[in-house]
């Protein structure tokens, strides 16, 4: 039974870094019905402190320490990613994450995950475009035994061939399911058109055709050259001091290579100023828009980041929630989000609404967009976006011990600095208007790619 | 890992929700003491210390829900849940929404089958205030028919987002319909797309007057607070909210006996990997027999919880034929519920073996029972899942506000863990031999359309 409807979807919230949009999925949408906070930016300068340990083999993780509740969570990631996947071997990463709790060291699948139920410990790898990230929580009882069994899966996986071809199959019938999927098969689309032949234009589950090619010395191979110290970065907290964390950093990454060996990737520019029509029938049809975004590192990041969360951000007050839905109706969500990859950035405006005013809404997220564009926010809405991104921070970022530690991991990949907390308010406070208004005119008066996936205009509504 | 599958993102969504749902939570914190009160116009209050943040979440449960929606007018309750957004007498539309978001909170609401509920998350300085917006709407919203036409065309647009794009979820509603023969959960939660179309001002002001009152709803405060304090400030906004009409006891239709064994099938252009899931009547906490509930919650784990389950182990890891296969109890519930089982095959095996072996295991669950080692070791996945719970404060609200809104205590919630300890092999091997038996059971059936055309 789908038992929960909400007023608005939430989407998942992007772990630590500002503005950048992660994808939804249905479960994110349906489930985390309540978007949790422990601190917000104020009082975590005063109650979170972040320590940074270095090991004697020279692993560094932030960690904070908090004994309140008997649990640790650790999230790690290596630079690298599906980008990282050879031409042909398409999924090749995605493939390898989930193999890490089907056999390590001496203990084959089952002996491997039996061990870890008895430790009382959950570990996940997941492959990102530009990382492969790996965590585990576990009950601080029990946490030799949990970061024993994390150190097997992290040094010595065993990529044997009946759990390869096990959850390969899993992997395949994920992609046979999605073939006739139209948001799917859109988006593949929408990739190719945007992303050309740069890697992030690939699924990253890979295809049928190379899934099928990858071998245990492929994963192998793979795991070597990404799985290095050179481009770890990891994040701890929970019940567990410096002192004992250094010996289990040890532990767990001292055995990796030093240096990893990855495939040099390019930035890519998106592909804008198109127009794509995926015609299915559909009881709705989905608009997608796609703007130029904002490095991480530009000195205008946070103007755009407000002009953003002011055009269609994640509070019921955006330009774009109060035009298309409340005023008009036109639809259950719209919003406007910053993209914010290692080698491509985008502003991407969604919405779905139904077929026979898709037209009208089309032009009304245009009208909306233009508006920003030429005459930028208000002062007042300014001001109130600002107090929202300051106080909001801890909302989205570090509701649980596990959200903090990948709002710290992503801290270090963005290199924003161990003081970042402290720093981000007097950051957004000093964006002017003048700087937003700049920002909404140079990404927003460009002619974005449009794809509209849905019936056929003039067909049935 | 990805598998990106809308079958399996269909059942790992209900894993997630059985997680969040049968679940409940210890306790708050060792520094603080549940407390329970009511106020004087019988609103019950419920506060969860937990000091290891300055936040607090503020939540305010309806014992309303869409099983108790009058015929007819299915959708009203979800649908009066966006209602409660508009303008009130006092605050102009969109004022509290810009209340809570200039201080950094969040909020939202949900609606489900026996209850609805309205949420926001701020610092503990902004408690009064929340509660003085939330007083004022739970009495003095402004409907009128602008309001009605605008909001109803977004539900429209979420039915069509959320159930009419995606087949699994139009599967679920007709197995749903299916599964239950008389009790209202048979009707889904956003309503029948006819009924919805239809839904008025009138509708919307008697559904306020009758459901909408302080001794219908629960307050739920979990964070940096005392009880004291809530006490005081709920007395002076909430308390000044004149008590309702008594309400009559939440007795709805219920199943007749089940007889028959029932099937759903959609065949859908854009599905390619068929999938099925099967389902039976069982009770809830609130409807069952002392332990027979956690009893349930255990079955569910030992045969289709996780990746040491027996489901996962035989038709996945040792047979090969599934992608993906589980089972779900949905406990917290005030009625009558179902356990679930789904299986979905991969390569080149056949549903109808992959449901062939999934009815083996049940078969054999309830005619051999489990053992107890798998007894010991599903019990500890829950007692850990407590602990692990303890870290979110979301978690430890969601579960008291849910509990006490089906019937529930406050006392219930804290013991569940005992209770869980006290069962025995033979109470689990009982409900499953007394509950899955495949003759009085409703089965659906996703499929591509070449295969249905075969």
């Amino acid at each position: 039974m789908m038992t929960s409807f909400m007023r608005r979807p939430i989407l998942p919230s992007p772990t630590g870094g500002e503005g950048r949009a992660a994808p939804g999925s249905l479960l994110m949408i349906l489930f985390l019905s309540i978007l949790f906070l422990i601190l917000p930016a104020l009082s975590a300068r005063a109650a979170m402190n972040i320590q940074e340990v270095t090991s004697p083999k020279g692993i560094t993780a932030w960690l904070v320490e908090d004994y309140s509740v008997p649990v640790i969570a650790i999230r790690f990631v290596f630079d690298g990613g599906t980008t990282q996947d050879p031409p042909g071997k398409e999924g090749l990463a995605n493939l390898m994450t989930g193999l890490f709790d089907e056999g390590a060291g001496d203990f084959d699948s089952e002996a491997f995950q039996i061990k870890l139920d008895d430790a009382g410990a959950e570990m996940s790898f997941d492959a990102a475009r530009d990382g492969t990230y790996g965590s585990m929580r576990m009950l601080a009882e029990q946490k030799d035994a949990a970061f024993d069994l994390l150190r097997l899966a992290v040094t010595h996986p065993r990529f044997d061939q009946a759990p390869i071809d096990r959850i390969r199959a899993q992997v395949l019938s994920g992609i046979i399911s999605n073939e006739r999927d139209p948001n799917t098969v859109a988006q593949r689309k929408w990739l190719r058109a945007i992303y050309g032949t740069h890697p992030y234009s690939r699924p990253d589950q890979g295809t049928r055709q190379s899934i099928a090619t990858i071998t245990p010395a492929d994963l192998s191979a793979f795991h070597k050259a990404n799985f290095a110290r050179d481009g770890l970065h990891v994040a701890v907290v929970g019940a567990i001091d410096a002192e004992t964390l250094k010996q289990k950093l040890d532990a767990v990454f001292g055995g990796l290579p030093e240096k990893q060996a990855l495939i040099p990737v390019a930035d890519v520019e998106p592909k804008l100023g198109q127009q794509l029509e995926v015609n299915y029938d559909l009881p709705q049809t989905s608009l997608q828009l796609a703007y130029p975004g904002v490095k991480r590192s530009a000195p205008d990041f946070f103007a755009a980041v407000l002009m953003n969360e002011i055009l269609g951000g994640s509070t019921f007050t955006s330009r774009l929630y109060d035009e298309v839905r409340e005023k008009r109706g036109l639809a259950y969500g719209v919003s406007s989000d910053l993209v914010d990859h290692q080698h491509a950035d985008a502003l991407v405006v969604t919405t779905a609404t139904r077929s026979d005013r898709a037209a009208e809404t089309l032009a009304l997220v245009r009208q909306v967009v233009k508006q920003m564009a030429e005459e930028g926010p208000t002062e007042a809405e300014l001001a109130a976006t600002k107090r929202y991104m300051i106080g909001a921070y801890a909302i989205n970022n570090l509701n649980s011990s596990g959200a903090i530690a990948a709002t710290l991991v992503e801290l270090q990949l963005d290199r924003l600095g161990i003081d970042y907390m402290q720093r981000r308010a007097a950051l957004i406070n000093g964006v002017t208007l003048d700087q937003v208004k700049a920002a909404a005119k140079k990404l927003l008066s460009v002619e974005p790619a449009v794809m509209v996936v849905g019936p056929a205009a003039g067909g049935k509504g | 890992m990805k598998l990106q599958s809308d079958w399996l993102r269909g059942t790992l969504a209900a894993i997630a929700l059985a997680l969040v749902t049968t679940a409940p939570v210890l306790a708050a914190t060792d520094d603080g003491h549940v407390a329970d009160f009511l106020l004087d116009n019988g609103m019950e209050v419920v506060v969860i210390p937990d000091h290891r943040a300055p936040i607090v979440t503020h939540m305010v449960w309806y014992k309303i829900g869409n099983a108790d929606e009058p015929p007819g007018k299915s959708g009203i309750a979800h649908f009066f849940e966006h209602l409660m957004f508009k303008a009130t007498t006092n605050h102009a539309a969109g004022e509290f929404d810009r209340a809570v978001s200039a201080i950094g909170g969040s909020n939202n609401a949900f609606t489900s089958y026996d209850y609805t509920a309205f949420h926001e998350t701020v610092v503990p300085s902004a408690l009064g205030e929340m509660m003085g917006f939330e007083a004022d709407r739970m009495r003095n919203l402004i409907l009128n028919d602008d309001v009605i036409k605008t909001e109803r065309d977004v539900i429209l647009e979420e039915r069509r987002s959320r159930i009419d794009s995606d087949p699994q979820a139009v599967l679920d509603e007709e197995v749903d319909a299916t599964l239950w023969q008389n009790q209202p959960y048979r009707i889904p939660v956003i309503g029948w797309m006819q009924e919805m179309e239809k839904l008025n001002r009138t509708d919307a002001k008697a559904f306020y007057d009758k459901y909408y009152t302080p001794n219908n709803a629960v307050l739920v405060v979990a964070g940096d607070v005392e009880p004291e304090t809530v006490k005081a400030l709920a007395e002076k906004t909430y308390g000044k909210v004149a008590r309702g009409p008594d309400l009559p006891p939440r007795i709805r239709p219920v199943e007749p006996e089940q007889n028959t064994r029932r099937t759903v099938t959609l065949t859908d252009a854009r599905v390619s990997v068929p999938g099925f899931s099967t389902q039976w009547v069982v009770p809830s906490y609130h409807t069952a027999k002392p332990g027979e509930a956690e009893a349930l919650d255990l079955l569910a784990e030992i045969l289709g919880g996780g990746n040491r389950s027996r489901l996962y182990q035989e038709l996945v890891v040792k047979q090969g034929i599934a992608a993906e296969a589980g089972a779900v109890f949905q406990g917290t519930m005030l009625d009558a519920t179902n356990f679930t089982v789904y299986a979905a095959p991969r390569g080149e095996a056949r549903l109808a073996d992959v449901e062939a072996a999934v009815d083996a295991e049940v078969a054999r669950i309830a005619k051999d029972g489990v053992t107890s080692d798998e007894l010991e070791k599903a019990k500890d996945r829950y007692v850990r899942s407590v602990i692990f719970a303890r870290d979110k404060q979301d978690d430890m609200a969601n579960m008291y506000g849910s509990t006490l809104a089906t019937g529930g205590s406050v006392q219930d919630v804290l013991e569940w863990p005992d209770r869980i300890r006290k069962v025995t092999v033979d109470e689990v091997r009982d409900v499953a031999a007394r509950y899955l038996d495949l003759d009085h059971s409703t089965t659906g059936y996703l499929l591509p359309q070449t295969q249905a055309e075969n």
